[in-house]
């Protein structure tokens, strides 16, 4: 096991160096810092004199280097818009970003593999027909229409929740938390909601196709043969069995949840890492973007190799050759 | 008196195109430790007999008619919950596929302790000692190892093994056995039989063994029923339905089994095929195939009637043509 995990962290290198060389290039390419730095009056000697001292009269590889060296270091440089290191910047923010994707993603798993076991076994029930219907609107209607629709409801109409912000925050050494204050607390609901909206009912979905297909296989049947509990059957055997695709896809999703929540950000003012990118985009922020791209990686990298570990969990076949034979 | 007793059975689809009967006015009897054999062709309705009597028909298929009878209480109209507590302590099931009977995620004694729980309510360690030595019973050697194996560490026949003593491990005094050897090698067929032969009679238990291979029938059974097109054709003393056949559907599937006392220049055949549910003949559903077909075939049904040893739905007997 332990094996598996070097092996695999081995295997995320390359990858990483890649996504690496693709945000330098964006670095290297995508506009020039230097004229930027400099502003309107400047001489030749002084933007030969930024550009020696920026190292980039050097060749590619070797900015390259310093660019992965500097970044291993925690080092990315300076944000052209706010000039300070978006190392601390996007630090800063994470802790709103990872609340609201966690949150939104523990919602999205308990409202949505409940209802797609119960819209799975009770296929023509009329609740079923209902939660379909439901997750259809939720499938197709835009996240930001979703959001400024819960806004309208509950933050104008009804003023029961705040329409943006994350309320009243408690730092815990450097992370700074909503989810121990009510304030907190009530300013997540809507954008969470919003957010896990898309999610649950894809789960929801997934979930009932795959109760579907298992509840007809021959060991469900052997197993209602052997007269055990319709609960053994339903969240024991079959559940149980569904549970790969539904890992795999949930993995992907909460990488997405953490890099693309940009648009719920947006719309509800929420002070995190997708709001810090969408701004850092409006102005060709190129530091801030190319270090959010690296960050995303990682973390993509991170939930593959969990859900990797998780499939070996859920299903003993795979354990061959790895876990050793029973 | 009988263990089971099915009267008069009737299972029906309800389609759009209107309702078709696959079971049709089947009766037979079972007694505690007997063994009956079901045979026919793929489509005769042996399997859903079968899945009617321990309730697992799969819908739109539904009881439409008839009785089925456990231990002289009615078994077929019981509420789902009555019948699960039924399933597994008093009629087990074994299906054809060993391979795919067993849930691939959970160790064997994971699903035999919770099916002996289910059952029995059994500590744990007492469920485990039982689970252990039903592997031992059904010849899985190093069972006390084994038990926490999974399902894809064993092989077919081994899988098989497992499957009979989960079917079993509650005690239940009438098994289903749904096409047991049909999936396996023909070596671990004969291993299956003789295993099932065994323990059933060690346990006095009764079976409905249900397959189209008539030496399997020939070798274990007691009785046999023959079905043809969701009826009873025959249904007699093993010995008797294959030697001397009463119903000329029978004797065809007697004739095309290979012999290795007689010479035989050619096996048999029955020309033509079963009809489909859509378009079963008036009269005898045999009677288009039917090598001594005449008249009153074509237009009465028979019903089941005394033949020497066995009785047969064929108007032969009927005393005079």
């Amino acid at each position: 096991m332990f094996a598996f995990i070097i092996a695999r962290l081995f295997q995320a290198v390359p990858v990483l160096l890649a996504v690496a060389a693709i945000s330098f290039a964006m670095f290297a390419y995508v506009g020039d810092p230097v004229s930027q730095m400099l502003g309107q009056d400047y001489t030749e000697a002084q933007r030969i004199a930024l550009v020696k001292a920026l190292g980039l009269d050097q060749p590619f590889w070797v900015q390259y280097g310093r660019f992965v060296w500097a970044a291993l270091h925690g080092e990315f440089g300076l944000s052209f818009r706010l000039a300070k290191p978006v190392g601390g910047l996007i630090l800063e923010r994470m802790p709103a970003t990872m609340e609201l994707a966690l949150v939104a993603a523990v919602l999205a798993l308990s409202v949505g593999v409940p209802m797609g076991v119960y819209t799975g076994i009770k296929r023509n029930g009329l609740l079923s027909r209902v939660f379909m219907v439901l997750s259809l609107i939720g499938v197709s209607l835009p996240t930001f229409l979703i959001g400024i629709l819960l806004i309208l409801v509950f933050a104008v109409l009804l003023g029961w929740l705040p329409s943006f912000g994350r309320g009243t925050l408690v730092q815990i050494g450097g992370w700074s938390t909503g989810l121990l204050t009510l304030s907190g607390l009530k300013a997540l609901i809507l954008p969470a909601v919003t957010l896990g909206m898309f999610q649950m009912t894809l789960i929801m979905r997934l979930v009932r196709a795959e109760m579907l297909e298992v509840l007809r296989s021959d060991y469900i049947k052997f197993a209602r043969a052997r007269g055990l509990s319709q609960r053994a059957i339903h969240f024991g055997h079959a559940l149980r069995n569904t549970l790969v695709p539904v890992i795999t896809v949930v993995g992907l999703q909460l990488g997405g949840l953490l890099a693309f929540s940009i648009v719920t950000e947006t719309v509800f003012q929420w002070p995190g890492m997708g709001l810090l990118l969408i701004q850092s985009i409006a102005v060709a922020d190129i530091p801030v973007m190319s270090t959010y791209l690296l960050l995303i990686s990682v973390l993509f990298v991170t939930i593959n190799l969990v859900v990797d570990l998780l499939y070996y969990a859920v299903d003993p076949r795979l354990r061959i050759g790895r876990g050793g034979r029973h | 008196m009988a263990l089971l007793d099915v009267e008069n059975l009737t299972i029906e689809f309800p389609t759009r195109r209107g309702t078709l009967r696959a079971i049709d006015g089947v009766s037979f009897a079972i007694d505690p430790g007997e063994v009956l054999g079901v045979v026919g062709e793929s489509g005769a309705g042996k399997s859903l007999t079968g899945a009617a009597i321990i309730g697992l028909l799969e819908p739109p298929g539904r009881v439409a008619g008839g009785r089925i009878m456990l231990d002289g209480k009615r078994i077929d109209d019981l509420s789902q919950e009555r019948m699960r507590a039924i399933r597994g302590r008093q009629i087990g099931a074994i299906f054809q596929d060993p391979l795919t009977t067993l849930n691939p995620l959970y160790s064997i004694g994971r699903q035999l302790v919770e099916t002996i729980q289910t059952h029995l309510g059994l500590s744990d360690r007492d469920a485990r000692a039982r689970a252990i030595k039903w592997l031992e019973d059904v010849g899985i050697p190093a069972a006390r190892q084994r038990i926490d194996a999974y399902p894809h560490e064993f092989s077919g026949g081994m899988r098989q093994r497992v499957v009979i003593a989960l079917a079993l491990c509650a005690e239940p005094r009438l098994l289903i056995a749904d096409e047991p050897t049909t999936a396996l090698d023909v070596s671990i067929q004969a291993q299956i039989i003789a295993l099932l032969k065994r323990i059933t009679r060690e346990h006095g238990t009764a079976v409905m063994l249900v397959t189209h291979d008539m030496g399997v029938i020939a070798e274990t059974a007691d009785r046999v029923a023959v079905m043809y097109a969701g009826r009873i054709a025959e249904i007699g003393p093993v010995r008797d339905v294959v030697k001397t056949p009463a119903h000329p559907y029978s004797e065809g599937l007697m004739g095309s089994i290979p012999s290795l006392e007689h010479r035989v220049e050619r096996l048999r055949q029955i020309d033509g095929a079963m009809p489909r549910l859509t378009a079963i003949p008036a009269g005898c559903a045999f009677n288009p195939r039917c090598p001594a077909v005449f008249d009153r075939c074509r237009t009465e049904r028979p019903e089941l009637l005394p033949a020497g040893a066995t009785r047969a739905a064929c108007w032969l007997h009927a005393g005079g043509r």
